[in-house]
């Protein structure tokens, strides 16, 4: 009798606060997801794809989601130590599918290879290749991402990647990294 | 009131739920990285854990008191503070999107903190009346948001201070922690219930 | 602001928070006048040599250029042209390490000298009140004048400002404790510095011009004084000595008590300051008609037999003018550009002189050891609190120490790093010997970079929602643009009319028509492919440009497989030459499948240049029984085999070997 009753008031307090909080999700549903937003501020943006996402922000929503926040070839450490900070979890190493190596790199094409096939500027997910049929491409280098979607496609393997090249503009003040030529 | 006055006092300092009982530890070192985020924590988890402790006190009282199904106080417990978490977590989100940026990500980690089910269970066998009830969680969140963002506070600094390197990272919040206690544990005698 | 003036002509002055009180090493030089030097044998000019962006090339390698001719050129505000120092031959264009704490190259120009010193053809203007405003804003911009104290900013940019102007600050401080640049240049040239500030003084028509100059340079406060005593407006001040009182802040405060908000010109409060050294630059460039191509450097130090002020011409390799100033030989140099305080070691001596270089130090070890000699001798912090005593902006140097160390960026702008000045006061009393400003150094850049990776990530998320949106705008309008067209047809066939049946039987006539020139071509193919037209050239272009790039990428995998199958390509290209773009993507496709089993068969890359695939032939058949894999083997079989197949069937089809094909091929090859 007294098993009964305890299946009977737990199961009736379950349904009880099961319609509470089903009602609740009605009343008090919200559109969008503030969480993929934050993810998705915090992510680099080159849209590269190498999470299996294709772009940034759908993978930021699979993080919210639960997808594992070590993906991010191009972030890289940094940003996922950024989103195990946002998430409250502990930073995992980042996915050993994924080069470590996310030094910036531009694309470039080779120009007297180029056979004007248009397939690397429907590849470029931010526009950043100029061309049209038949004509020679090029890489609007401030807009690149270094993505790398483009080498993939081209027929002619007329594009490469360069890395960024160290300036005094950008250059990091690593003062022992510095070249020292002491002449004579 | 005195009594209640001290009921709180002593749940705060003297029998502090992190560095006296030892309860909800996770939080205590998990969230406790940046003040930011503890304070986030310390407001959610005073909410929560305010309410859950006068709901189950209500539904034990009520409903499992009246059937004898004393035994059931742990399962039931479990169910009313998810549910406390969950119904939050919706009206936060809907009401205001600030405070649900602030204290979204922590709000499902309540459930599994240990202290709310403590606090629950703890009213119970001290058997606190109604208002005592309400009492004791408030003061044991309290206490928890106290040391939480103390503790929040004095990583902060520890993050970019000279530390010998065995120590770096939570070997020294552990070492603080146990600091805290040890302090805490001055107040032993404070308060005499 | 009466009271201002009151106060200053009082001699009273307002004060900034900390500063230090390093050693005085002024008396080395301060009792030479400044000496011309000989014009060394090879002069670079770095492109950009200031603030901002550098100007457009208006020269060429080998071409001559005359003293003072303009070598850059642009119209650019914050770009500042260059100018021949002297005349000579542009014997280089290319990157050399520049006068920047990185050691890093930037593009610059060699110039050979040729000892004549020719000027160009110079308008030098006799009476200045015939020049307006912009005549002489011109004047100064084409001269390529930037603020000459250490920063650099383009004066052009300072001076056509449109803010009310209160104070004219002229920055005569020289708080650093080697320089005396300014110094000398006050004592021997005070007229044309009174000529400089006249000029600035008529575009900018300040109420008041202050020179500010530190108490431990008598002489030219008497040389200063005599000079403006006519000109009631000038006020010369004259303050204690105190690093660094020359900071543009710090002055600012000091002599109007006003305090710089954080990220706010000077211009808005209605100051502009300018650095005595440019007054007279300005003189020179508007009056003489010359340009910025000399200036004042001090070469001190103790290392140094003749420390002294020299006329050096910008461009000048440290290293000449260190030799002429007697420096010993030896193994182990430690130069400073820029004073102990703010200046930074450079990597080699052949850094050139360039617009911002006021002094260049040599000194010895005891004095300032190298940071390139030794090792760090930083210990940890011990909390003294030091240095937030005497950091000039006021804030928590400790604190931001340890947030750079952290990289906690956030924490650090909450600091306010960005308003620190880079004094270097807080490394210099430091007791645990912290190069603070080092971190702090690293620290900007990084936070510069992260904003700037920051604003292209939200760039790119712009574009690339906009590539999206504007991918599913297209899909739909094409969608709808078929579907009503679809329905349109419909619409028509349904509709029963006469012109609905011709219409149908126009169709079935088309099909009939397509049919019939299908045949027909089948059997002119040939013939085709004998009088090659535009087209076919295009379309073979095309295909040796995809041949070209995969003999390129085959020469760079050296895969044996793959070799054999371009064997048999080649075999099929040159045996029986076919233009037909069809056998050509046939044979790609084989290639690629054969390229692919043999990728995933790992074998052996052997090493072989870009010889000719001739060359490779041989290789391969040398090779082809050491290949065991038999994978690869099988694979390159079947894509021969195919080869073949498409080589008869071009055989079959072309009656007669076109030329074209035969004179293409070699140049597949050349690439």
């Amino acid at each position: 009798m007294t098993t009964l009753m305890a299946i009977i008031v737990l199961g009736s307090m379950a349904l009880l606060f099961g319609a509470i909080l089903g009602f609740a999700s009605v009343k008090f549903h919200v559109e969008g997801d503030p969480l993929a937003e934050q993810v998705d501020a915090l992510l680099p943006q080159t849209q590269c794809g190498q999470c299996g996402y294709p772009g940034c922000k759908p993978y930021a929503e699979a993080v919210a989601n639960g997808e594992a926040i070590n993906k991010c070839a191009p972030g890289g450490e940094d940003t996922i130590k950024k989103i195990a900070d946002l998430m409250g979890v502990e930073p995992p190493p980042l996915d050993e599918n994924h080069d470590t190596d996310n030094s910036p790199t531009v694309a470039f094409i080779i120009e007297e290879d180029c056979i004007g096939c248009t397939k690397c500027i429907q590849a470029c997910p931010v526009d950043a290749i100029l061309g049209t049929t038949k004509q020679m491409h090029t890489i609007i280098a401030d807009e690149c991402t270094g993505c790398d979607l483009c080498v993939e496609p081209c027929p002619v393997d007329c594009i490469v990647m360069i890395p960024i090249a160290k300036t005094p503009q950008n250059w990091q003040w690593d003062l022992n990294n510095i070249p020292v030529v002491q002449l004579d | 009131m005195t009594d209640y006055l001290l009921l709180l006092v002593g749940t705060v300092l003297v029998n502090n739920f992190v560095l006296v009982k030892f309860l909800g530890l996770c939080p205590f070192m998990g969230v406790s990285s940046r003040t930011e985020t503890a304070i986030g924590m310390s407001f959610a988890t005073t909410f929560v854990m305010t309410i859950a402790s006068l709901l189950s006190y209500i539904v034990n009282t009520y409903i499992l008191v009246p059937l004898g199904l004393e035994y059931l106080t742990t399962m039931m417990f479990i169910l009313v503070i998810a549910v406390v978490v969950q119904f939050t977590e919706m009206v936060v989100h809907k009401t205001s999107a600030n405070l649900y940026r602030l204290l979204g990500i922590f709000l499902p980690l309540i459930t599994t903190n240990c202290a709310v089910l403590g606090v629950a269970l703890l009213n119970i066998y001290e058997q606190h009346n109604f208002l005592e009830s309400i009492v004791y969680g408030f003061g044991a969140a309290v206490g928890f948001s106290l040391v939480l963002i103390m503790f929040s506070a004095m990583r902060e600094k520890l993050a970019n201070a000279d530390i010998p390197k065995p120590f770096k990272g939570s070997a020294i919040a552990m070492i603080t922690a146990g600091l805290m206690s040890l302090a805490f544990m001055g107040f032993t005698g404070l308060v005499k219930l | 602001m009466g009271s201002v003036i009151e106060r200053i002509k009082r001699g009273h002055f307002w004060t900034f928070h900390g500063g230090i009180h390093p050693p005085e090493q002024k008396f080395l030089t301060t009792d030479k006048p400044i000496r011309a030097v000989s014009i060394p044998e090879q002069l670079i000019l770095p492109l950009q040599q200031h603030i901002g962006i550098s100007a457009d090339l208006q020269v060429n390698v080998g071409d001559k250029v005359l003293k003072g001719q303009a070598l850059t050129k642009s119209t650019h505000p914050m770009a500042v042209p260059i100018h021949a120092p002297t005349s000579g031959t542009i014997t280089a264009i290319k990157n050399a390490v520049i006068a920047h704490p990185s050691g890093l190259s930037e593009l610059c120009l060699f110039i050979t000298p040729d000892g004549e010193d020719r000027w160009r053809e110079r308008k030098i203007c006799t009476d200045l009140a015939k020049l307006t405003d912009n005549d002489l804003i011109d004047k100064i911009s084409s001269a390529g004048i930037s603020g000459m104290g250490g920063a650099g900013f383009p004066t052009q940019v300072k001076v056509s400002t449109h803010e009310k102007i209160k104070f004219l600050i002229i920055n005569a401080a020289e708080c650093e404790p080697y320089i005396t640049a300014d110094d000398l240049l006050i004592r021997e040239h005070s007229p044309s510095i009174l000529d400089g500030i006249n000029i600035l003084d008529s575009i900018l028509s300040p109420e008041h011009i202050l020179i500010g100059i530190e108490d431990n340079k008598p002489e030219a406060i008497k040389v200063l004084q005599q000079t403006t005593a006519n000109n009631e407006k000038i006020q010369v001040c004259v303050l204690p000595t105190k690093y660094p009182t020359g900071g543009e802040k710090q002055l600012i405060q000091i002599l109007t008590g006003q305090e710089v908000p954080a990220g706010v010109l000077p211009s808005s409060l209605g100051i502009v300051m300018q650095n005595i050294a440019t007054c007279f630059a300005i003189a020179d460039a508007v009056i003489n008609d010359i340009p910025l191509i000399k200036r004042v450097v001090t070469v001190s130090g103790q290392a140094l037999q003749k420390p002294q002020n020299v006329w050096s011409l910008l461009g000048t390799p440290v290293g000449y003018l260190l030799e002429q100033c007697g420096y010993p030989n030896k193994d182990k140099k430690h130069i400073i550009m820029g004073g102990p305080m703010m200046g930074y070691s450079l990597p080699t001596d052949q850094v050139p002189v360039v617009k911002t270089t006021n002094c260049i130090l040599a000194p010895s070890e005891i004095e300032i050891s190298s940071p390139y000699s030794t090792g760090t001798r930083e210990v940890e912090c011990i909390r003294c609190g030091q240095c937030s005593d005497v950091c000039p902006a006021q804030l928590l140097p400790q604190e931001l120490q340890w947030s750079a160390k952290a990289k906690d960026h956030q924490q650090l702008n909450k600091l306010n790093l960005f308003d620190c000045i880079e004094c270097g006061a807080c490394a210099y009393v430091c007791p645990s010997q912290i190069p603070l400003v080092n971190y702090y150094r690293i620290a900007k850049s990084e936070i510069r970079q992260q904003t700037q990776l920051d604003i292209k990530a939200e760039h790119a998320k712009v574009r690339f929602e906009a590539r999206k949106e504007r991918l599913t705008r297209d899909k739909i309008a094409r969608e709808e643009k078929q579907r009503a067209a679809a329905a349109a047809r419909k619409a028509r066939m349904n509709s029963g009319t006469t012109e609905a049946k011709s219409e149908m039987s126009a169709v079935a006539q088309a099909l009939a028509r397509v049919k019939a020139k299908k045949a027909q071509t089948k059997v002119q193919a040939p013939i085709n492919q004998e009088t090659p037209t535009a087209n076919v050239a295009q379309k073979s272009q095309v295909a040796a440009a995809i041949a070209r790039a995969k003999a390129k990428k085959l020469a760079a995998q050296q895969n044996i497989a793959v070799e054999k199958t371009i064997l048999v390509d080649q075999n099929t290209d040159t045996s029986k030459p076919a233009v037909d773009k069809k056998a050509k993507i046939a044979a790609a496709v084989a290639k690629a499948k054969a390229r692919k089993f043999a990728d995933k068969a790992h074998v052996k890359n052997v090493n072989v240049d870009d010889k000719p695939i001739d060359d490779k032939v041989e290789q391969v058949s040398n090779t082809e029984k050491t290949l065991v894999d038999k994978k690869a083997k099988i694979a390159a079989a079947v894509a021969k085999a195919k080869a073949r197949k498409l080589a008869e069937q071009q055989a079959k089809l072309a009656a007669t070997p076109s030329n074209e094909i035969t004179n293409e091929k070699p140049k597949s090859e050349s690439t």
